[in-house]
C-alpha cells in the first residue's frame, strides 16, 4: 500500500471525528425509532474529497468509536461502515470537486453511494450477521433494507448538497462585477 | 454546554489499569473473535461468568457506566423483538425439535427453542459488552494510538485514531455552537418539520462544520509536518508502556481462551450445543 | 560579521493559484540570536514571508520563486520541510490546531517521536522543557483543560524541544486576553535570553509585542518590505501609519499634542520614554485645552435588564455568580475580563442557548424567561459569533442574509425588500449576487450581522468582533458597527482588544471569575490598577504617560485622547 500523505492522516483523524460527534446526535424523523444518520452523508462527502482509503478508515474508527462507547461493538455493521466508504471513495476517485462541480459529477457522486449503502448494508452487513450472530435471514434483509434506504436518502439530500455548497466555496471565480 | 453522555476513560488504580493498552487490546480483540466464533452456550456461559469477573478486579463500579449500560439493554430488547416478530420458529429450525409452551396469537408461538436461541444470542452480545466497556474505561486514550502500532497497525493510521480522540471535543463543541447560533436563525432540527426540510436545514449547520473542519485539517497536517511527522519509517512513543509479567500472563491468557473456544465449539462439528437431540 | 541564519536575496514568490507574485524583491538577513518583528496589514505578505522560512513554502504551499533564500545555509527547495524543522521552529498562530497530542506530555513529545528519540531520553528531554516554559506541572492535562496562555506555552516547548536555531511566532497574540498576550511575550524574551536563537515575530499589534524590546522591526506592505531599521527609528517616523498598522497609543497622544518624536527618546516603550520638561509642558497644554469637551452621553429608556443571575453547567461550579445590570437603548458597551471570566455564557443566557439557575433577564421590562424559545428571543436579540465562517450557511450572500426570513415564513415580496435594505445598510448591496466565498474577512463579517439584522433585532450582542484584525479592517468593522448605532441598534460585545473597548464604548462591564466586578466607564477601567489586575486587562499606556507628564487624572486624560481621535483623528 502507498504510504498515506499526513493530509489524509489528519483527515481521517478529524473525519472520525465528525462521524463520532454526528452518529452520537440523534435526529429524529417521523417514523419511531428511526433517526436520520448525518454521519452517512459526511463520510460520503470526504470519501469523494480525500479518496477510498480515507473512506474506509473513517467509517471504521468512526463507527468504531460510536458503538464502543454506547453498547460494544456490533462488527458486521462497523464493517459494512467502513465499506460504505471506501466503495464510494474508490467510484469517486476520479472526479475533481476541487475543480468545480457539474450534473455529470453529481450523477456519479450519488451513483457511487447508491452502489455503496446497497452493498454494505443489502449484502455485506446481513451475511455478516447470518455467519456472525446467525440471525434469521428475513430480520436481516428488512433491517438491511431500511438502513439503507435511509441512509440512500441522507447521503443523496445532505451529502449532494455538502458537495455543491463546498465546490462553490472553493472554487475561485473569474468575472464578478458590483451592480447597482 | 450540553455533554453528550458518552463512556470514557475512569482512572482508577486496579489490576486491569495496570496493564498495557497492547495486552488491552489484544486481549478485546480476541475475546471479540472469540464470542463472534462460537454458538456454544456452555462456552458462552464460561465467558459470561469470566467477563463478570473481571469486571469486579477493574473496580468500575456499575454506577460508573450505567447509561451505557441501560442502552445496551435497550438495543438488545430491540434486537430480539425484531428477530422474534420476523422469525417466531428460527430456534425450531435451529435445533430441530419443537415443544411448544404456550401460542400468543396466529404464527407466534413460544417454543422452548425458541427462547433458547434467544439466550444464547443474547449471551453472545453480553458477554461483550463488560469488556468493551472495561477497554474504553480502563485504557488511557493516549495509549491507543501506540498500541494499535504495537500490534502492527502502521503508524500512521495509529496516529489517526489519536486525532480522531483529539478533536472529538473540539468538534462537539463547534456543532453545538453552531447549531445554537444556527436555532436563532430558525434552522431547527428537534422541531416538527417535514423529513425533507430537516434535512436540508441540517445542511444549514453541517456546511460551516464541514469547511471549519477542512480548514482545521489544513491547519492540522501543517503543525504535523512543521513537526517531523511521517519522515522516518517508524517513530518511538512517549505514552508506550513496557510488558510486564501480568501483560504476558494476560496476553497468553487470550490466546488459550480463543484456542479453547475454537475447540469445544467446533470439536463436534457444529457450532451450537444442542441440548434437544 | 557572522553568517545570517536566513538570508533573502532579491527573493520573490507567487502562490501556484494565484496570478500575480505576492513577495517582491525581498533582501532580508536574519542573524543568530537576533530578535525580529515583521509588521504589516493581512495581506502585506508577512504570513508568506513566515511559511517560506519554515519550508510551508514550496513543500505544502507550491508555487514559483524568483532569487534567492537560504535558510541555515541551504536552500529550502532542496532541503525538505523535516530538515528545516531542526532549524526553524514555528508556533502557529491556532493554538488548537497546533496541539496535536491528547495530552501537553504527548504533545511536546511529537517531534522527537518522530525523530525516533527512545523513551527513557525523550521523558528526560520534555521534562526539561516544559520546565523552562513553566508547564511542567501540568504534562497530564488535555488541550481543553488549559488556558490559551497555557496551550501557548506548550506550542512553544513543542517547537523548542528541537534545540532549534530560530523560532517563528505567527500572530502569538491573536487569540488571547490583554494580561495572558503580556506574559506570552515576557516567555519568548525569557526563551531567547536562555536558548540564544533568533525570534521572529509576525505580529500586527505593535504596542504589545514592544513590552519587550526588539532589535529590528521589518514593515511590509503589498509584497514588499517597506522599512527595515531599529524599532525606535521607525516609530519616530510616520511609514506605520500610512502602511495600515497602528503605532502605540502614547506615540499618537504625544503627536497630538504637538510633540516631534525622535529615535533619542527612546520612543519604543512607554517606560523607558524620555521626555523633556518641553514636551511635558506640551501635553498638559493639550490637556487643558481638551479638558472641556468631555461630555457624556444621554441614556435612553431601559431595553435589558438582568437581574441576580446565577448559572452553572454543573451545580457545584457556578460560571455566573449574582450578575446585574441594565442596558439602556442606543447603549454601544464592552463586556471583558479574562479567557472563561463567563462573558460568553451571559451572550448565551441572554440569547436563550441556556437556561439561568436563577435571576431573570427583562427585555424592554418583559421578562424573556417565560418559555420564549431561542427563536422567538432572536425577534428581538440577535446574536454574532467570533468566526464568520463558523455562522455563514449558504454559499451566496443573498441567499445568507434571507435564510432567518425564509425560515420564519415570510411572504416573498416583502422578503425582497428586507433583504435589499438591510444589504443596503451594510454597504453589500452592490455584491448582493456574489458568492460568500469571493469576500474578505471583513466583508464576510458584514454579511453575518446582515443575516441578524434582517430580523431586525432591538440589541445585538457580538462575540469578539475584530479578533485577529489588523488595524484596517478593525477600523473598517468597528466604524460599520458604531454607524449602525448611530442608526439607534444597541450593541453589545464581548472583546479583549483594550484598544475597542477605550474607543468605541464609552461603557464596559468587567467580569472575573463569574462575577460581576465593575460597570463603569472604559476609561475608567483601564486606569484602574486593581481592577485591571483582577481582570487580566492591561492598562492602557495613555495611563503612564499622562502620570509621566504630571497629569493626576489619567481617566480623564484618556477621555480627551478618545474624544480627540474621533472628532480630528486618523
Amino acid at each position: 500500500m502507498k504510504k498515506l500523505s499526513v493530509k489524509t492522516v489528519v483527515a481521517i483523524g478529524i473525519g472520525a471525528a465528525l462521524f463520532f460527534v454526528l452518529g452520537k446526535i440523534s435526529i429524529p424523523t417521523p417514523v419511531p425509532n428511526t433517526y436520520i444518520s448525518l454521519q452517512y452523508a459526511i463520510e460520503a462527502v470526504f470519501a469523494t474529497l480525500f479518496g477510498p482509503v480515507a473512506g474506509l478508515l473513517i467509517g471504521l474508527i468512526g463507527h468504531t468509536l460510536v458503538d464502543a462507547t454506547s453498547y460494544g461493538p456490533w462488527w458486521s455493521w462497523i464493517i459494512a461502515s467502513a465499506c460504505v466508504g471506501l466503495i464510494i471513495g474508490l467510484i469517486t476517485m476520479k472526479l475533481d470537486i476541487n475543480e468545480g462541480i457539474n450534473t455529470k459529477k453529481i450523477v456519479t457522486f450519488n451513483v457511487a453511494q447508491i452502489i455503496a449503502h446497497l452493498l454494505a448494508w443489502g449484502l455485506i452487513a446481513p451475511v455478516l450477521d447470518i455467519v456472525i450472530y446467525s440471525e434469521p435471514l428475513e430480520k436481516l434483509f428488512a433491517q438491511g433494507l431500511m438502513a439503507g434506504v435511509a441512509n440512500i436518502i441522507t447521503t443523496g439530500v445532505v451529502g449532494t448538497l455538502l458537495l455543491i455548497a463546498y465546490a462553490e466555496t472553493v472554487v475561485k471565480r473569474g468575472s464578478l462585477k458590483k451592480e447597482d | 454546554m450540553a455533554r453528550i453522555a458518552i463512556l470514557s476513560y475512569i482512572k482508577r488504580d486496579s489490576l486491569v489499569h495496570e496493564l498495557t493498552g497492547r495486552t488491552k487490546l489484544v486481549f478485546f480483540l480476541a475475546w471479540s473473535v472469540a464470542s463472534m466464533v462460537t454458538y456454544d452456550t456452555r462456552v458462552l456461559v464460561c465467558m459470561l461468568l469470566f467477563s463478570i469477573a473481571i469486571f469486579k478486579i477493574s473496580r468500575i463500579r456499575v454506577k460508573d457506566i450505567s447509561v451505557v449500560l441501560g442502552l445496551a439493554a435497550v438495543f438488545l430488547l430491540m434486537n430480539n423483538l425484531f428477530v422474534y416478530l420476523f422469525s417466531p420458529e428460527y430456534g425450531v429450525g435451529l435445533y430441530q425439535s419443537r415443544t411448544v409452551l404456550f401460542t400468543i396469537a396466529g404464527p407466534y408461538t413460544v417454543t422452548l427453542q425458541q427462547l433458547f436461541y434467544h439466550l444464547n444470542m443474547t449471551m453472545k452480545v453480553v458477554c461483550v459488552v463488560p469488556i468493551a466497556l472495561l477497554f474504553i474505561a480502563c485504557t488511557d486514550p493516549s495509549e491507543f494510538a501506540s498500541s494499535l502500532a504495537s500490534i502492527g497497525v502502521s503508524y500512521r493510521i495509529g496516529y489517526s485514531v489519536s486525532l480522531a480522540l483529539r478533536y472529538i471535543p473540539d468538534v462537539q463543541r463547534e456543532y453545538h455552537n453552531i447549531s445554537q447560533a444556527q436555532q436563532a436563525r430558525g434552522i431547527d432540527l428537534s422541531g416538527k418539520d417535514k423529513l425533507f426540510t430537516r434535512m436540508k436545514n441540517s445542511v444549514a449547520i453541517l456546511l460551516p462544520l464541514v469547511l471549519s473542519s477542512l480548514n482545521r485539517i489544513e491547519t492540522v497536517s501543517n503543525a504535523m509536518e512543521l513537526r517531523g511527522f511521517g519522515r522516518n519509517k517508524k517513530r518511538t512513543w512517549y505514552n508506550l508502556r513496557r510488558m510486564q509479567r501480568n501483560d504476558w500472563i494476560v496476553t497468553f491468557l487470550a490466546a488459550a481462551i480463543l484456542a479453547v473456544d475454537l475447540l469445544v465449539t467446533f470439536w463436534d462439528g457444529s457450532r451450537y450445543y444442542n441440548p434437544f437431540l | 560579521m557572522a553568517t545570517p541564519i536566513i538570508s533573502f536575496q532579491d527573493y520573490g514568490f507567487q502562490y501556484m493559484a494565484q496570478s500575480a507574485p505576492t513577495l517582491h524583491h525581498i533582501n532580508l538577513d536574519i542573524y543568530p540570536g537576533e530578535k525580529v518583528l515583521i509588521a504589516g496589514t493581512s495581506g502585506s505578505g508577512k504570513s508568506t514571508i513566515g511559511s517560506c522560512i519554515n519550508g510551508l513554502i514550496p513543500f505544502a504551499y507550491p508555487g514559483r520563486k524568483t532569487g534567492r533564500l537560504l535558510v541555515g545555509g541551504k536552500e529550502p527547495d532542496k532541503s525538505s520541510i523535516f530538515e528545516l524543522s531542526h532549524t526553524v521552529g514555528t508556533v502557529l498562530q491556532d493554538t488548537d490546531g497546533q496541539f496535536i497530542g491528547l495530552t501537553v506530555g504527548e504533545d511536546i513529545a511529537f517531534a522527537p517521536e518522530n525523530n525516533c528519540v527512545p523513551q527513557d531520553e525523550m521523558k528526560e528531554l520534555v521534562e526539561r522543557v516544559a520546565k523552562l516554559v513553566d508547564i511542567d506541572h501540568h504534562l497530564e492535562y488535555a488541550p481543553h483543560e488549559l488556558s490559551g496562555g497555557q496551550k501557548q506555552r506548550v506550542s512553544l516547548a513543542g517547537v523548542m524541544v528541537e534545540d532549534v536555531k530560530a523560532l517563528l511566532f505567527d500572530e502569538p497574540l491573536a487569540n488571547l486576553d490583554p494580561a495572558a498576550g503580556r506574559t506570552t511575550i515576557e516567555l519568548i524574551d525569557m526563551v531567547h535570553e536562555r536558548t540564544g536563537a533568533a525570534v521572529i515575530i509576525i505580529e500586527h499589534r505593535l504596542e504589545d509585542v514592544l513590552w519587550r524590546s526588539m532589535d529590528r522591526i521589518v514593515l511590509m506592505d503589498e509584497g514588499q518590505i517597506i522599512a527595515d531599521m531599529p524599532v525606535a527609528k521607525l516609530l519616530a517616523g510616520r511609514a506605520l501609519i500610512e502602511h495600515g498598522i497602528r503605532e502605540p497609543l502614547y506615540l499618537t497622544a504625544l503627536r497630538y499634542a504637538g510633540v516631534e518624536i525622535d529615535e533619542e527618546m527612546h520612543p519604543e516603550h512607554v517606560e523607558k520614554l524620555r521626555l523633556t520638561e518641553e514636551h511635558r509642558a506640551k501635553v498638559r497644554g493639550w490637556y487643558q485645552s481638551q479638558k472641556s469637551h468631555v461630555g457624556h452621553g444621554q441614556a435612553g429608556e431601559e431595553l435589558l435588564r438582568v437581574e441576580r443571575l446565577e448559572f452553572g453547567y454543573t451545580p457545584e461550579r457556578r460560571t455566573l455568580q449574582d450578575v446585574s445590570f441594565t442596558i439602556r437603548k442606543g447603549e454601544m458597551v464592552s463586556i471583558v475580563g479574562r479567557n472563561g471570566a463567563g462573558k460568553s455564557t451571559l451572550a448565551k443566557l441572554i440569547c436563550g442557548f441556556e437556561q439561568p439557575l436563577a435571576g431573570s433577564i427583562c427585555m424592554g421590562g418583559r421578562n424573556l424567561g417565560g418559555g420564549d424559545t431561542i427563536k422567538e428571543r432572536a425577534a428581538s436579540i440577535g446574536y454574532v459569533m467570533q468566526n464568520p465562517n463558523q455562522m455563514i450557511s449558504k454559499p451566496m450572500i443573498w441567499d445568507e442574509v434571507e435564510m432567518a426570513l425564509v425560515q420564519s415564513g415570510m411572504p416573498r415580496e416583502e422578503r425582497q425588500t428586507r433583504v435589499e435594505e438591510t444589504l443596503r445598510v451594510c454597504g453589500l448591496y452592490p455584491f448582493r449576487h456574489w458568492p460568500v466565498s469571493a469576500l474578505s474577512f471583513g466583508q464576510k463579517k458584514r454579511v453575518t450581522i446582515a443575516s441578524i439584522l434582517v430580523q431586525r433585532p432591538r440589541l445585538i450582542i457580538l462575540d469578539e468582533p475584530t479578533a485577529g484584525q489588523d488595524y484596517r479592517h478593525y477600523t473598517e468593522i468597528m466604524d460599520f458597527l458604531k454607524e449602525l448605532n448611530g442608526q439607534g441598534y444597541t450593541i453589545l460585545m464581548i472583546t479583549h482588544d483594550m484598544h475597542l473597548m477605550l474607543e468605541y464604548t464609552p461603557r464596559a462591564i468587567v467580569f472575573s471569575e463569574g462575577r460581576l466586578l465593575a460597570d463603569t466607564t472604559a476609561a475608567r477601567v483601564l486606569n484602574d490598577p486593581d481592577l485591571v489586575r483582577a481582570a487580566n486587562l492591561k492598562e492602557t499606556s495613555l495611563y503612564t504617560l499622562s502620570m509621566a507628564c504630571g497629569i493626576d487624572e489619567p481617566q480623564t486624560f484618556t477621555e480627551c485622547f478618545i474624544g480627540y481621535e474621533q472628532r480630528e483623528g486618523r
